[in-house]
């Protein structure tokens, strides 16, 4: 027992490590997954038919093979095919960032069409291009109502976040592994692992809910 | 009521616009000088709200001419569809404010992100608009704490903003609380006596009545009959403006 406390002691610092690089993995494919959902989003509800069927085969493409096949589908496959490269940080951080922009375009998707058509023709009639009316006007209100859907979203890719340890990248479940398989104390480092994502998830959820409660329009009820 | 100008400032041509194979406008005509105010009436589901929209484009013709003030809108090119819709106010049935925005900011953002004027000057007038539909003091308020007839208010300082040069008012009243419609009607006469050019429709006959110089008789996308309220409402030529004007006449002398 106390072996294995103090294997977890000893091992902390380099684990804690660990959790800085899967907060960059985290950061950097929510933040491509933002960047992209939003433009696949607004392509989706109102972009031309070839756009709309081009981006519905991204997201089921995307949405419909394994995220280990698709890890190492780019970082072994494509990208040296493609000559690019890549660390198996910045491989699996743009990997998840492109499939959770399937998925995050599904939620703005929906938190756009969930939106009253008046907010768009009162725009129109203003004499607002449809660019305007999307960027100042529907954009504003959907984003808004995407922050829950995307509290989820960002507790599924910090899971997902530990697979990218196939690639080699030292995360937290790299660490953990590396340790555990040295000094055999599988149980306590893995119950430490396990804890760490917990904390991390606690944490973003929380955050989260704090930016939905700050940026909730007054009397709007949702 | 200054009835200057002869020229139509608002001109429709032989609109027509089908959903699927059901016709809902069948060709219809009418022209709006300046300074009058034209009310349409008729039944529900008879086009009113189609046509409007298709005044401005919001819903796209698949027939017809749109003139304002002697030119005809060519409604494929962006840049002249976006300028023309800045000169035609338009007031929704259901308000359509701008959830996410003050009542200020709802009366400003056209005039920042459209007109481009700078934030101060955008400010000033917005906060005039609003003074002029006495709604100085909701500047702040956002659409969900205000109500409907404060919300219908905004919408039509919204517009006034934008100094339109003719206005279309689809139902403005519809949606309200019977206490609710007499502000918004109130604010609506009083642009008619500052000699807004205006097409409304609308169910409040008795309003109507008051308002209009002309009243617009419309049933299943033509236009059936129209002249003078006197003319409409107490000697229509035809048996359908007849029965239709009896009909609601009598609904607002119960109300």
């Amino acid at each position: 027992m106390t072996e294995g406390f103090v294997a977890v002691i000893n091992a902390l610092p380099y684990m804690l490590k660990g959790s800085l690089v899967t907060i960059g993995v985290v950061f950097g494919a929510m933040g491509l997954g933002l960047s992209l959902g939003v433009p696949l989003a607004v392509g989706l509800v109102y972009g031309p038919g070839w756009l709309r069927k081009i981006i519905g085969f991204y997201v089921w493409f995307f949405r419909g093979v394994p995220l280990l096949v698709l890890l190492f589908l780019f970082y072994f496959g494509l990208f040296s095919w493609m000559g690019i490269n890549f660390s198996a940080f910045s491989a699996g951080t743009i990997v998840l960032g492109l499939i959770s922009a399937a998925y995050q375009s599904q939620i703005f998707r929906g938190a756009m069409l969930s939106l009253p058509e008046g907010q768009l023709k009162a725009a129109r009639a203003l004499g607002m291009s449809d660019v305007k009316a999307i960027l100042f006007i529907i954009l504003p209100q959907a984003l808004r109502l995407s922050v829950p859907g995307w509290s989820n979203e960002y507790s599924i890719v910090l899971k997902d976040s530990a697979v990218t340890y196939a690639l080699g990248v030292a995360e937290i479940m790299a660490r953990t592994h590396f340790v555990a398989s040295r000094t055999y104390q599988h149980l306590p480092l893995y119950i430490a692992a396990g804890m760490m994502y917990l904390l991390m998830t606690y944490i973003g959820v929380k955050g989260l809910r704090i930016l939905e409660k700050n940026v909730r329009i007054p009397g709007y009820s949702y | 009521m200054a009835r200057t100008d002869n020229n139509p400032v608002l001109k429709v041509e032989n609109v027509r616009k089908s959903f699927g194979d059901k016709e809902i406008l069948k060709g219809l005509s009418l022209s709006v000088k300046k300074g009058e105010v034209k009310v349409i009436i008729g039944p529900s589901g008879g086009g009113k709200s189609t046509l409007l929209q298709c005044i401005n484009f919001l819903v796209v013709p698949d027939e017809g001419e749109v003139w304002l003030e002697g030119r005809k809108i060519n409604y494929a090119k962006k840049r002249e569809l976006y300028a023309y819709r800045q000169q035609v106010g338009m007031i929704f049935q259901d308000f359509n404010l701008f959830d996410h925005l003050t009542a200020l900011e709802n009366v400003q953002i056209g005039l920042v992100r459209v007109k481009k004027m700078d934030k101060v000057s955008a400010h000033e007038r917005a906060a005039a608009e609003l003074r002029r539909v006495g709604l100085a003091e909701h500047a702040g308020h956002y659409p969900a704490q205000l109500s409907g007839g404060q919300k219908q208010r905004v919408s039509i300082a919204r517009a006034l903003a934008m100094d339109p040069k003719v206005m279309l008012l689809d139902e403005p009243t519809s949606a309200l609380d019977p206490e609710l419609i007499g502000e918004v009607h109130a604010v609506i006469k009083d642009l008619v006596a500052n000699g807004m050019t205006m097409l409304m429709a609308t169910h409040q006959i008795g309003f109507a009545s008051v308002l209009a110089d002309e009243i617009i008789f419309m049933e299943d996308g033509c236009i059936v009959e129209q002249g003078p309220p006197t003319q409409i409402l107490l000697n229509a030529q035809c048996t359908r403006t007849k029965e239709f004007c009896a009909k609601i006449t009598h609904l607002s002398a119960d109300s």
